[in-house]
């Protein structure tokens, strides 16, 4: 008893004259999605481990997005952990902006995270930012309407029996959409779908020579189908419609079909927010036929950014909250339902969670997608939804806009398809690819 | 006021003008009414006037969400702080400028109002690397400084239209009398431009509690006030109405109240001079 | 009149607000000046050296530029009409005699209380939601299709939204303009028998002149630089880029610092002009 107390003191002592592992505050930038509120909700677990405390700055993605690339960008040191996606990692990883994520403890098993996962939030083979959940995206159909139209929806659906389905399910006097999906202008709204949504075309962003491709064939079929199919079975308004719209036309029973992130799962299948928990069916998103399918990836991640000052009590917060026992930690006070997914390999062998009805087709869509082989044809980039280069969500965004007017019907196609190309090749220029 | 007003047109002008007031201040009072409602209710058809299950419950889940007296704080001190501030630097001036003319005293005044005319994301990243060198981020000080340097030409350009309207002969009076110029503001001056420099104030303190850019760009955990607070409850997954409705009723609450109470005084003063 | 020492009590009293503010100008306009001489690319690497004119050069040749400059135009008027029209409208009735008035007063002023930010996302979602919407609510009432406003009438919507913030503000000048009208030059046209019609016009508006140029002034300062209500509703979709919010795309969304700073010029240099009008009218009327 002696010993232990002497030691305990010996300790205190060498740490508080180091100061290495004092009670900190540390700031941590995250968005508002559902996970990371019950994240926020749970801070307490961490402050009685740990000894350190959290100062939350919860944002709209938008505006967190513009938040911490200012701070990274001039070094202003105002966040200690930020909550940033596949994106943005490798870009910030290359520019030296963020803490290595080489060191963490075995007990935190680095080895479990997806590898489509860790492969997505590292640059050159080091791991940058620790994925809190991922997703991919996949087909979410109301069982009961696919059913009515005398349909059966299979495991790998093509794009023209979406569209056949659909159109078969609408039901316009009744409110019923066949299909609802993101049109919203933003690249990571609409343009994230599109973009998705052409690789299974055939179509690229940038050929090998960073060069655009919207003059390109495919991209007119892309555009040219989607357009048609929300025309004939979407609902109204689509145009201005992102995943949160699309949500909660889902949940009031306004959708026949969905194709969306894999987390919306949890939600639609949650008896207390949505109408039709008891009768959504999973289906991996769309293909042609080409051999990639229509689904991205995605996670959010917390990263260390490089020069603040508590980086050790940083690491502990990513340590405990992208850990198996925080995932332990949601199950029990909130069901496996909630937990955050996606992120895990042990996650997908949990008896307890497969029994959750989405388990098993969210990691089978999250196995099935390539961040490095993204497109039929060969592209210089990384990423499925988006290019990982700096200048992409400038100009996705500006383009995902042509793409919104042309569905509202205020240009054509191929009108939006031409800007988009003029856009693209000037922003290349400019950034002197 | 001579004129003889029949009953029937006063009933008609009641009615119009009621109706009007009603329709304008009808999307603030379906902010109101939304956020006592569930989630559900908050987007049912045929909609909810009154009859619904009243509940505070969005009010709790956005109290334990977000420390609402924090970021309440936050924004009386820098709403409160930059006006202030404001109102001292800007006195001395507007009073040289309306009592000590001179041919460039209008120019100086427009090229004051002008400044206002910079568009702010334009010098985001200046601004925002200057606060880091001055250790002003996320500091309640650094946006005093900042909202009060935007609003400051509004002030100036308020006091001096009030402080034109003061008839000179009674500073004349007073310095025949032998007052100092101190004596002259202080005991002169200022009680008979307390009506305007409290509109001044007023509407200041109405529009640096509204700021929503330098409030939300220049502020991490520390500093933020209602503007940032608001912005983590704008777009969420899921249902959100009635979340919104309530974290948008906490957030104009504070400065709809202080409005109203203080209205006959703003109404009072808000000219900038357009009467004579 | 002013003596020399009042002259020069004078010039030190003002001393604090004019540096102040030529500092508040001048250092963010010299930063923002060079910037947009540099390539500047926060996320590759920050400032890559000399651009000359070419920031300049492809911030105007974009093809967003001219429509981002019509898009503020249109909102800018489009609000300064609304306001004006129903400000003087507004104002009259509410200096007529009725019950009540104190309370419509402050029914018709609270909407000027209002964060940008929340009137925004408060009109959008809860009012011009083409499902959710309280409009849409009645327009599926009287059995008509509702109209999806974020697409179809962009602009209507934030003029609407943009006018309704500031209406209470061009009333409350506009208002007390009215009351001060001399009652006894009223009563006489009245008595000559002119026509309410021509009161107005004769009477009502020329007194009114000077109060309505202030409002057109604070208003266009304050519209010229509108971004949250684009931000939250279109974020600058279907039109509706102004150039402000260009300028915060090529900035925040792009990350091209040089080229947002070049962008950053030209509205300067357009507010400029813009002012320069408005002083002129402003200017002469104030004297007057």
């Amino acid at each position: 008893m002696y010993l232990r107390n002497a030691l305990c003191a010996a300790m205190a002592l060498t740490l508080a004259a180091g100061g290495a592992a004092q009670a900190e505050s540390i700031t941590i930038a995250t968005v508002n999605n559902g996970d990371m509120i019950r994240m926020q909700g749970l801070t307490e677990d961490f402050t009685a481990k740990t000894g350190h405390t959290v100062e939350w700055v919860t944002l709209e993605e938008n505006v967190l997005r513009q938040r911490v690339t200012t701070d990274i960008s001039t070094n202003g040191g105002q966040f200690d952990i930020m909550t940033i996606g596949m994106y943005e990692t490798p870009i910030w990883g290359k520019n030296g902006w963020l803490v290595p994520l080489d060191d963490l403890s075995a007990d935190y098993d680095v080895a479990d995270i997806l590898p489509a996962m860790s492969g997505g939030l590292s640059y050159e083979g080091t791991l940058y930012a620790a994925p809190f959940y991922g997703e991919s995206s996949m087909v979410m159909y109301r069982t009961d309407l696919m059913e009515k139209a005398g349909l059966s929806m299979p495991e790998a659906p093509t794009w023209e029996f979406i569209r056949e389905a659909a159109a078969a399910m609408t039901d316009r006097d009744n409110d019923i959409n066949g299909i609802c999906l993101r049109g919203k202008a933003g690249w990571g709204e609409g343009g994230a779908f599109i973009t998705a949504m052409s690789n299974s075309f055939g179509a690229r962003w940038f050929d090998e020579s960073w060069k655009p491709t919207f003059d390109s064939e495919a991209w007119a079929n892309t555009l040219n189908f989607y357009k048609g199919m929300m025309d004939e079975s979407g609902p109204a308004g689509y145009a201005t419609n992102g995943f949160n719209e699309n949500l909660s036309l889902f949940q009031q029973g306004k959708c026949g079909m969905w194709i969306d992130a894999t987390v919306a799962a949890s939600f639609v299948t949650n008896p207390n927010d949505s109408t039709v928990a008891d009768s959504v069916g999973f289906a991996l998103a769309p293909d042609n036929g080409l051999g990639k399918r229509s689904n991205w990836l995605w996670a959010w991640a917390l990263a260390i950014p490089a020069g603040t000052q508590k980086e050790a009590a940083a690491k502990e917060f990513i340590e405990w909250a992208t850990s198996k026992s925080y995932i332990e930690l949601v199950a029990a006070k909130e069901g496996w339902a909630n937990v955050p997914p996606g992120a895990r390999t042990s996650l997908y062998e949990n008896p307890d969670y497969l029994a959750v009805p989405f388990a098993k087709m969210t990691l089978e869509s999250i196995l099935s997608a390539d961040p490095n082989n993204p497109t039929v044809d060969p592209v210089p980039y990384v990423g499925i939804q988006f290019a990982a280069i700096p200048e992409f969500a400038g100009i996705a965004t500006d383009v995902s806009q042509e793409f919104s007017a042309a569905y509202a019907g205020q240009q054509t196609v191929e009108e939006a398809l031409e800007k988009a190309q003029a856009i693209a090749t000037d922003a290349m220029e400019a950034a002197g690819y | 006021m001579a004129r003889a007003v029949t009953s029937r047109r006063k009933t008609i002008n009641t009615a119009l003008a009621w109706g009007v007031g009603l329709i304008i201040f009808f999307p603030i009072l379906w902010t109101i009414l939304t956020s006592f409602k569930t989630e559900g209710d908050a987007i049912a058809y045929p909609p909810k006037f009154l009859f619904f299950d009243w509940t505070l419950e969005n009010y709790s889940v956005v109290q334990e969400r977000s420390d609402y007296m924090r970021y309440l704080w936050n924004s009386v001190i820098i709403a409160g702080g930059s006006t202030l501030l404001g109102i001292i630097i800007a006195v001395p001036a507007a009073w040289s400028m309306a009592f000590v003319p001179s041919k460039r005293t209008k120019d100086i005044l427009m090229w004051m109002l002008s400044t206002k005319m910079l568009p702010a994301v334009g010098v985001l990243y200046p601004i925002y690397l200057m606060f880091i060198k001055l250790g002003l981020l996320d500091t309640r000080i650094g946006l005093v400084i900042v909202l009060m340097l935007i609003n400051l030409p509004i002030i100036v350009w308020m006091l001096y239209t009030y402080f034109k309207e003061i008839p000179g002969e009674i500073l004349e009076a007073a310095r025949m009398d032998g007052a100092t110029l101190k004596e002259e503001i202080l005991h002169v001056l200022t009680p008979m431009a307390v009506p305007g420099i409290a509109s001044t104030i007023l509407l200041n303190v109405i529009l640096a509690w509204n700021e929503a850019f330098w409030t939300l760009n220049l502020t991490a955990a520390k500093a933020g006030p209602l503007t940032a607070f608001i912005a983590s409850y704008s777009s969420p997954e899921g249902l959100f109405y009635a979340k919104l409705s309530a974290a948008s009723t906490m957030a104009i609450a504070p400065i709809l109240i202080l409005g109203w109470f203080s209205q006959k005084q703003l109404v009072r003063g808000l000219t900038f001079g357009a009467v004579k | 009149m002013a003596t020399k020492a009042s002259r020069s009590a004078a010039r030190i009293m003002m001393a604090p607000a004019v540096i102040l503010l030529l500092g508040w100008m001048l250092v963010p306009l010299i930063m923002t000046l060079w910037f947009s001489f540099r390539t500047y690319l926060p996320l590759r690497g920050g400032d890559l050296g000399f651009a000359g004119i070419d920031n300049y050069i492809r911030f105007v040749t974009s093809s967003a530029f001219w429509p981002a400059v019509v898009a503020t135009m249109t909102i800018v008027v489009g609000a300064l009409l609304i306001t004006v029209v129903f400000g003087v409208l507004l104002a009259l009735l509410l200096d007529q005699p009725m019950w009540g008035q104190g309370i419509v007063r402050i029914l018709v002023i609270a909407p000027f209380f209002v964060m940008p930010t929340v009137s925004g996302l408060v009109w959008k979602n809860m009012f011009l939601d083409s499902v959710n919407g309280l409009f849409s609510h009645v327009f599926k009432f009287f059995g008509a299709t509702p109209v999806e406003w974020m697409i179809d009438k962009p602009f209507f919507s934030i003029i609407l939204i943009v006018s309704w913030q500031w209406l209470p503000f061009a009333t409350l000048i506009l208002l007390t303009a009215i009351q001060s009208l001399d009652s006894e030059q009223l009563e006489a046209a009245e008595m000559d028998g002119a026509p309410p019609l021509k009161r107005f016009w004769f009477i009502t508006i020329p007194h009114l002149s000077r109060a309505i140029t202030v409002v057109l002034l604070i208003e266009t300062i304050f519209l010229l630089s509108i971004f949250a209500e684009i931000f939250v509703t279109t974020a600058g979709a279907f039109g509706t880029k102004t150039l402000t919010y260009l300028i915060f795309q090529r900035v925040l969304e792009s990350q091209n610092v040089g080229l947002g700073s070049a962008g950053g010029v030209y509205a300067i240099v357009l507010a400029n002009i813009v002012a320069f009008f408005l002083m002129r009218i402003v200017g002469k009327n104030l004297d007057a």
